[in-house]
């Protein structure tokens, strides 16, 4: 068979082996515009967060940041007043800096998106950047906050504001003084986008936190996407809770994958689980668990109506199906050294990769954006696939998370991150966590490749 | 821990119910006393909520509310979420049996309103019938709702009967898209039959001029407290106002990503492979002599259509790549367009698993839609699975689609809006290209049979289905194979 011709023409024909082609072809600048204090940042890094997770190679570009780097230390809001000449040469010598960093970004770095997060409250600087976008082919995409609920205004300045290094030497009362005069300066020239005059740019204005949207002219599938995403989201507090199920039988074996029950272990495990949900009194609880026995049977035992969803099925290890370690590196030892060299990417043989299940959680994760408290009882593989949407963490990161049995994780939003909590529920339980070893090449020797296999029966 | 009698294990006090997984979706459930699974488990449907949904379209006449309608519920139904449309223009011409003109709709027309109210109740009426008693989950109320007297009434009765409201709005002033609307799907309505083509134009525009005086449109702060969406010039603007849940915000995506540019869609399996000629299902084997020609003769039917811009897609599969590659074109793949993952049955021939597994064999053509292979999928897991991709096929314009038997029953299911039960049985037969046109409210198919010889594949539903048929009996409709 000519397998190198077939190769290389397949891979000039198809750009991509992903699960799933991008449609992205022109680099996109998404621009949020609004006031200070409407959430421009907390939307910038959550849909960036977004993005990446679902492989979308995206970068935020804060123009804050940029200031505070050139101005070293923050006196007080008349930094900002529009006739303070000195401060606005400054801040449009920021800008430009941010845009070519953005150009960069683009042509050297293989970014796809870009996010200009800053205030871009005047008609003239969103020229600016359309103009600049326009002379390098990038498509722009306007994310416009609208808030005039100044309990939610000043909720903001609490939560992110205040701890902010502008605000470092300042006690709380002043430096909330002072930031409201901060947004008095841009409220004169504020410059909202219209639905008449700015009809041929592509943008979505967000009203109130997300009671109302306006959509206008979306260009592409990421744009789509993008809205989509956004129009999903909420700030109501609540906390998502993530757990595998109890020890199974297999787990207990050292066998990946199958379909088995729980050991006795695991039963008390589901047991401690109940007490523990039970006494963290959480508000209107929704419980959701894959379709696979041993999380079906840890749900179960919480007494609680739940929701089963085949998406949150474990990883499918196609051949290596219930197989141990051992028996992959001696049946296949080729394919658990491509494994270890890139456990991200690499697909089982009729199996799965990490990165196709990150796809096919993706509903799962708009669903969990849309709900309030959840807790997701479900699997090794796939819980590290969650929680690096919630931790940023990245595709590198993702397959090495640590994510044991008989161990709860309580996530929190908080600020523009979230908060982690840890909770073993004490049921001993095997380890099923498996290192990179540090030899990676096919031609390792066998304890080589099986020095990092955590112990078992 | 002890196992009792009642088939529940006791761990101190409380108890663990014993699973068992149901034969036909193979979902593991909990066994209640008698051995028989329960059925309070609640599986990841679309819709989670126990309200139903009344959806209410608002516009003047000629602006896509019945095109929208009509859309909305096929795509609704095919992702199993139980949809219906209540179009109150049918129920007035059951009323009013023959259209004289416009006059009917004239403000003025005592008599004219009157019916127009009755029918809209009656159409209600029908609504709280599927939405309580039927088991539906979605209405479409497809009318104009152009007055908030109206859109009141809707809302005190959706709020009596516990039903969530979602209006969804189609504002467009464009005179060529209004014209092109006319033309397309008013001229053939019953209601012009006896009308000549300038006859029918003229009288319809004295229609929408009978509403636009008492039209108002639904408006972000007098009605800030609704949920709904307004389309502006058939897509290029939106107005989304408290979308209140999940089945809302499937509905507002799905809608934001229609479109109405004239395009076809290509369907089209991979050519015939080798484990097709064994009679083998599934596996990922090359195509055979045939497939390949097969392929070739596809490259030049796709050359021959001049197609502008044409986007092609394949699944993961060898067969179908093969086939694209073909081609000499860009193509992009999609591991959602992989072939149903037939688990234990993968490269079996029928009567292997008719040998081996009997009883799934069984199950299968009982329920052939909601059967799951064991370690495998079923349709309905199909479904889900292809959601994105017909997601991005709306928002596309041409393309081919390369790809296999039950993922094309799939897709075609949703286009030609078959339903769950003719899904599995549909016929897509190697080596045939249709081409799939919007056209009014549906879609126009072309099958192109490119002339290349293949084995059949398709499997009729025998007509014994019992657990305990003979072999024969199982065996009857399974095409020929080497």
């Amino acid at each position: 068979m000519d397998t190198f011709a077939k190769e290389f023409h397949r891979r000039t024909r198809c750009d991509s082996a992903a699960s799933r082609p991008q449609f992205t072809n022109c680099p996109t600048m998404i621009v949020m515009v609004g006031l200070p204090a409407r959430g421009k940042t907390y939307i910038s890094k959550k849909l960036t967060r977004y993005l990446n997770w679902i492989g979308v190679p995206t970068q935020v570009f804060n123009l804050g940041q940029y200031r505070r780097e050139v101005v070293q230390t923050y006196k007080n809001y008349e930094f900002f007043r529009p006739d303070n000449e000195e401060a606005m040469k400054i801040r449009r010598s920021c800008a430009t800096n941010a845009l070519k960093d953005i150009a960069n970004y683009f042509t050297k770095e293989q970014g796809q998106v870009a996010v200009f997060d800053a205030t871009n409250t005047t008609r003239e600087r969103r020229g600016v950047i359309i103009s600049f976008a326009k002379e390098r082919g990038y498509k722009v995409f306007f994310i416009e906050s609208v808030c005039d609920d100044l309990e939610i205004i000043e909720e903001n300045i609490m939560q992110v504001k205040l701890s902010s290094p502008d605000y470092e030497n300042y006690d709380k009362e002043e430096a909330l003084v002072d930031f409201l005069k901060r947004i008095d300066c841009y409220k004169l020239s504020y410059v909202p986008l219209d639905e008449e005059k700015d009809r041929h740019l592509s943008f979505i204005k967000i009203f109130n936190v997300g009671s109302r949207y306006l959509v206008n002219h979306v260009q592409d599938h990421i744009q789509s996407r993008i809205v989509y995403y956004l129009m999903n989201i909420h700030v109501t507090p609540r906390s998502i809770y993530l757990s595998r199920h109890g020890e199974s039988e297999l787990n207990l074996l050292g066998r990946i994958g199958g379909d088995s029950g729980l050991s006795s272990q695991g039963l008390k495990y589901a047991k401690a689980l109940a007490e523990f949900i039970r006494g963290q009194s959480i508000k209107d609880l929704k419980v959701w668990s894959s379709h696979m026995k041993r999380t079906i049977q840890t749900a179960e035992a919480l007494g609680v109506p739940y929701e089963q969803w085949k998406a949150l099925n474990e990883i499918d290890a196609g051949v290596c199906e219930e197989m141990m370690y051992e028996e992959i590196q001696a049946t296949h030892p080729e394919e658990f050294a491509l494994r270890d060299q890139d456990k991200y990417r690499y697909r089982y043989p009729k199996g799965e990769s990490y990165e196709d299940l990150v796809h096919r959680l993706e509903p799962v994760i708009m669903e969990l954006e849309r709900q309030e408290n959840v807790l997701v009882i479900c699997h090794q593989a796939v819980m590290r696939c969650l929680l690096a949407y919630f931790l940023d963490k990245s595709a590198d990161d993702l397959p090495y998370l640590k994510c044991p049995l008989h161990t709860v994780l309580k996530l929190t939003p908080l600020a523009y991150g979230c908060k982690v909590e840890s909770f073993y529920l004490n049921i001993q339980a095997v380890n099923t966590h498996r290192d990179r070893p540090p030899n990676v090449n096919i031609a390792r020797k066998t304890e080589e490749a099986l020095q990092t296999v955590p112990e078992h029966q | 821990m002890n196992v009792t009698e009642d088939n529940t294990e006791q761990c101190g006090n409380s108890l663990t119910r014993e699973l068992t997984q149901t034969p036909l979706k193979k979902i593991w459930v909990p066994s209640s006393t008698n051995g028989l699974p329960e059925r309070h488990i609640s599986q990841r449907k679309v819709c989670m909520t126990n309200c139903p949904t009344l959806i209410v379209t608002v516009g003047l006449p000629a602006r896509g509310k019945t095109y929208i309608s009509k859309k909305l519920t096929r795509y609704l139904n095919w992702i199993d979420v139980p949809t219906k449309e209540f179009n109150v223009g049918q129920y007035r011409r059951e009323c009013v049996k023959i259209y004289k003109s416009f006059e009917f709709f004239r403000p003025d027309n005592e008599e004219g309103l009157k019916i127009r109210k009755q029918c809209a109740l009656a159409a209600l009426n029908d609504v709280r019938q599927f939405l309580t008693d039927e088991g539906g989950q979605v209405a479409v109320f497809d009318a104009t709702n152009t007055t908030r007297e109206r859109r009141e009434t809707i809302i005190r009765f959706a709020e009596q009967n516990g039903f969530k409201v979602f209006f969804v709005e189609s504002v467009c002033e464009d005179p060529d898209v209004i014209a092109e609307n006319i033309v397309q799907v008013k001229l053939g309505s019953p209601d012009y039959t006896h009308c000549n083509t300038e006859e029918a134009v003229a009288d319809f525009m004295k229609r929408i001029k009978c509403y636009e005086n008492s039209y108002q449109p639904l408006d972000e702060e007098l009605d800030r407290d609704l949920s709904f969406i307004k389309i502006i010039d058939v897509g290029r603007r939106y107005l989304v106002n408290r979308v209140q849940d999940h089945i809302q915000s499937r509905i507002v995506y799905y809608l934001m990503n229609i479109h109405i540019t004239p395009r076809s869609i290509y369907l089209c399996r991979h050519g015939e492979s080798d484990l097709n000629i064994k009679g083998r299902i599934g596996g990922d084997s090359g195509l055979s002599a045939r497939g390949k020609e097969f392929a070739k003769a596809l490259g030049q039917f796709i050359q021959s259509q001049n197609i502008r811009d044409l986007k092609v897609w394949t699944s993961q599969m060898k067969r179908t790549i093969q086939t694209a590659e073909a081609l000499g074109v860009q193509y992009e793949q999609w591991k959602a367009l992989n072939e149903i993952d037939a688990g234990v049955c993968e490269e079996l021939m029928y009567e292997e698993i008719q040998q081996r597994y009997p009883l799934e064999f069984a199950l299968r053509d009982q329920d052939k839609y909601r059967y799951r292979y064991p370690k495998g999928e079923s349709y309905e897991d199909l479904v889900q699975r292809l959601e994105p991709v017909i997601m991005e096929l709306e928002r596309q314009e041409n393309v081919l689609v390369i790809c296999h038997q039950a993922v094309m029953r799939c897709l075609l299911a949703y286009f030609l809006d078959k339903t769950a039960e003719e899904l599995p049985y549909l016929k897509c037969t190697l080596h045939t290209v249709l081409k799939l046109t919007p056209m009014a409210y549906g879609c126009k198919v072309e099958s192109v049979c490119l002339n290349v010889d293949a084995v059949n594949t398709h499997r009729d539903r025998p007509s014994n289905v019992d657990v305990s048929r003979l072999p024969e009996e199982a065996l009857l409709t399974v095409p020929d194979h080497h």
